[in-house]
């Protein structure tokens, strides 16, 4: 039976073509001279490349996180190239009819149409291909009820009082390894601001897409919730199959100011590389966001891609009855490695958080929970729970989960459940007997058992992410 | 529609089913007794296709088709049923989604057109009646936190929305009371159409009141030791299965 389930198991990466785009792509390597010129073609202000070289210089003494549960060879920063853009962008497209058709095929073969015509009502999406913006779509639509959804880039130059007061507020710029570099090589991302008591009129969505070889991806993205406003962000990603491994190393801050509320999701399916664990993404992300007063702040996450995975979206709920929230599915296969989590920090008084979190492991992989839930001094009634389950398909895979709970308040509660469990043969035989072949059987137990997250993704994402592990599990039985 | 001959089949090299003959036709009810590791469950296993159950030698036929030839989801979609003893359970996956998904399968195998929406949550619902399962359990996980007796209507639910050609039902009155046997069994009667066919394993006669059967087969060690009509189920009934020792060693 376990041959079988490989098979069905072993998937062709649909998203792994190659775009022939001409691109200008800077030379291997990272020095302040890199970090000038990125600044210079983004025609950024001082205050930014200044913001930029300081983070620069704390990367240079940090060392890299060793404490993840993940295996690989050390990457070597300098030879990376740390920015490249479409050439077709120098003059950059004011309407999809400038944009180069080359870079509209890519997207439409990804199943993004860009014509705002053709897509989904209701969803503006913004477009970023290796380190550039390119398009984002709906933006008068959004801006007459004064919602901002543009690339960082132009935010950085058309709303710098913005950018200067919340960027690194959440994710400081010496937070992390990771998060220090991004702070100095950072390209791209999406920049978004709802005013006061607005509720965002439709879904904000961010594709992005790696395409050139030897190139790091390193967005950035900043989404402010002012008082009393709501917005929904979705993000999606993909990158071709290449056989070596590419660098993406992103930081996604979000402000939930009082009452506000931001819901965050991610379908997240870069390359994951060969069965062999040849090529694929090192996905190594900070995302956190805060949350003041009555504030909430939702992060939904499907994880299929990448060779590795290093992620924690957090929520600091630092006002009262703040509320945080993580939903999170993550599925490894062949030599993938996932190690994911979230980190809840009660900081003000009956602050509420909830985790639930799937981990689905096949073949060779290894996926891995971390969770921090951190009760603070003041968190009075605070509460948490968390739910992390585990489900094996085969036997030469693992799972792991490193819940960690730190209280420091006695009138706080925390509750966690976990359970381990496999697809038995008993299910897959009982679905084969009804006529489901066992690639069928398979994705509706994997589905199942993903239910509770799927049903926290807006509409047409949780479409997607169902289908997205249907592809993932897809194989070749004949 | 259903021809085995002399079937020998294996459970991890251990032979289980030692030249195994039966014949059913279209619309007759055969039982298959038999005291505890004659081989019954074996039988149903091995007929659906369960990897860990191999056919070493012998043919079945079903349909005119090489049933041995075919994998388990093959078999199930060319007609063959089996209702388990002991269904499992699987979480988060609706009765109503995997309603939907075997019967839209075995509506594409025969050639005919799906079932709209509304159309398929009447049969669903009709169907839930029938077995006497509330309608909510549609809604619910396969099987998820079911009791027992639930578990089993559920099996025979299953099997008159999927209208199998074959039906085999494996102890299906194993752990019930007797209100409950009784909707098992109406389940089962309502299917009779004279054209369906029925394999009902179990170990007691108490099934067959219910479940008139046509023909009542007697499995030991692996073979057909003895068959009749219904009148052999009574004279298990009354007699046990200790005869069969007897009956043996007078052969041997």
């Amino acid at each position: 039976m376990s041959e079988q389930i490989e098979q069905a198991i072993a998937r062709e990466y649909e998203a792994g073509f190659v775009s022939d785009i001409e691109s200008d792509t800077f030379e291997p390597g990272l020095d302040e001279d890199v970090i000038r010129r990125i600044s210079e073609m983004k025609q950024e202000p001082d205050w930014m490349l200044e913001w930029r070289l300081q983070a620069f210089r704390s990367w240079q003494k940090m060392a890299e996180p060793d404490w993840a549960k993940l295996g690989y060879e050390p990457i070597d920063y300098q030879t990376i190239s740390y920015y490249s853009a479409p050439k077709s962008m120098k003059d950059r497209p004011k309407s999809l009819a400038e944009v180069d058709p080359e870079l509209i095929r890519t997207y439409e073969k990804l199943g993004i149409p860009l014509h705002e015509q053709e897509m989904l009502a209701g969803v503006a999406v913004d477009v970023v291909f290796d380190s550039v913006s390119v398009v984002t779509t709906f933006r008068e639509k959004l801006a007459e009820s004064g919602v901002i959804f543009c690339p960082i880039s132009e935010a950085i130059r058309k709303y710098p009082e913005l950018v200067k007061k919340y960027l690194g507020t959440v994710v400081p710029r010496t937070d992390n390894f990771f998060a220090a570099l991004n702070s100095a090589v950072f390209t791209d991302g999406s920049f978004v601001y709802i005013p006061k008591g607005v509720r965002c009129p439709m879904e904000l969505s961010t594709y992005f897409r790696i395409n050139e070889l030897n190139t790091g991806q390193f967005e950035r993205t900043l989404i402010i919730a002012e008082e009393g406003s709501h917005v929904s962000y979705l993000e999606g990603c993909t990158a071709p199959m290449r056989d070596e491994n590419q660098l993406h190393a992103a930081v996604v801050e979000l402000v939930a100011l009082d009452d506000s509320e931001i819901k965050y999701s991610t379908v997240q399916n870069w390359y994951p590389g060969d069965e062999n664990g040849v090529g694929g993404i090192f996905n190594f992300v900070t995302k956190r966001g805060v949350a003041e007063k009555n504030a909430k702040i939702s992060w939904t996450q499907v994880e299929t891609g990448s060779a590795i995975t290093w992620k924690y979206p957090s929520c600091i709920l630092r006002g009262d009855n703040s509320v945080g929230e993580f939903y999170s599915v993550a599925l490894t296969r062949s030599r993938q490695q996932a190690d994911t989590g979230t980190k809840m920090i009660h900081l003000g008084k009956n602050t509420t958080s909830t985790i639930i979190s799937k981990g689905i492991s096949a073949g060779n992989s290894s996926n891995t929970y971390r969770g921090l839930v951190k009760m603070g001094p003041n968190a009075d009634g605070a509460r948490n729970f968390t739910e992390c389950d585990s489900l094996l398909i085969g036997d030469t895979c693992a799972a792991h989960t490193f819940p960690y709970i730190e209280s420091a308040n006695p009138t706080a509660i925390v509750e966690h459940e976990a359970t381990t469990s496999t697809v038995s043969d008993d299910q897959l035989f009982l679905c084969q007997q009804r006529g489901l072949d066992i690639e069928k059987a398979i994705s509706m137990i994997v589905n199942g058992f993903c239910k509770d997250v799927f049903k926290e993704l807006p509409m047409e994402f949780a479409v997607e992410a169902g289908k997205l592990l249907e592809i993932s599990l897809e194989g070749s039985v004949g | 529609m259903l021809s085995i001959k002399n079937l020998h089949a294996s459970i991890e090299g251990k032979e289980i089913l030692k030249g195994l003959n039966l014949n059913v036709k279209p619309g007759e009810v055969h039982a298959i007794m038999g005291p505890n590791g004659a081989g019954k469950s074996t039988l149903g296993y091995v007929l659906s296709g369960r990897e860990e159950y191999e056919a070493t030698s012998g043919k079945v036929e079903f349909e005119q088709r090489d049933l041995l030839e075919l994998e388990v989801d093959e078999r199930a979609r060319a007609g063959l049923f089996l209702a388990f003893q002991y269904p499992v359970e699987i979480p988060g996956v609706s009765n109503m989604e995997f309603l939907k998904e075997s019967v839209s399968a075995a509506r594409k195998e025969r050639g005919q057109e799906q079932l709209t929406a509304a159309e398929f949550l009447k049969a669903a619902r009709a169907a839930c009646e029938q077995v006497n399962l509330p309608v909510e359990f549609l809604r619910r996980g396969v099987n998820e936190g079911f009791s027992g007796g639930e578990k089993k209507r559920n099996e025979i639910m299953q099997m008159i929305m999927l209208e199998p050609t074959l039906c085999i039902l494996d102890e299906s009155d194993s752990g019930l009371d007797i209100d409950a046997l009784k909707v098992v069994a109406d389940g089962v009667n309502s299917q009779r159409d004279g054209k369906r066919s029925f394999i009902v394993i179990t170990h007691y006669q108490r099934l067959l009141d219910f479940i008139q059967p046509d023909f009542v087969h007697i499995l030991a060690d692996g073979k057909i030791a003895k068959s009749g009509g219904p009148e052999l189920a009574k004279e298990v009934e009354a007699s046990g299965y200790a005869w069969l020792e007897n009956h043996e060693e007078a052969n041997a």
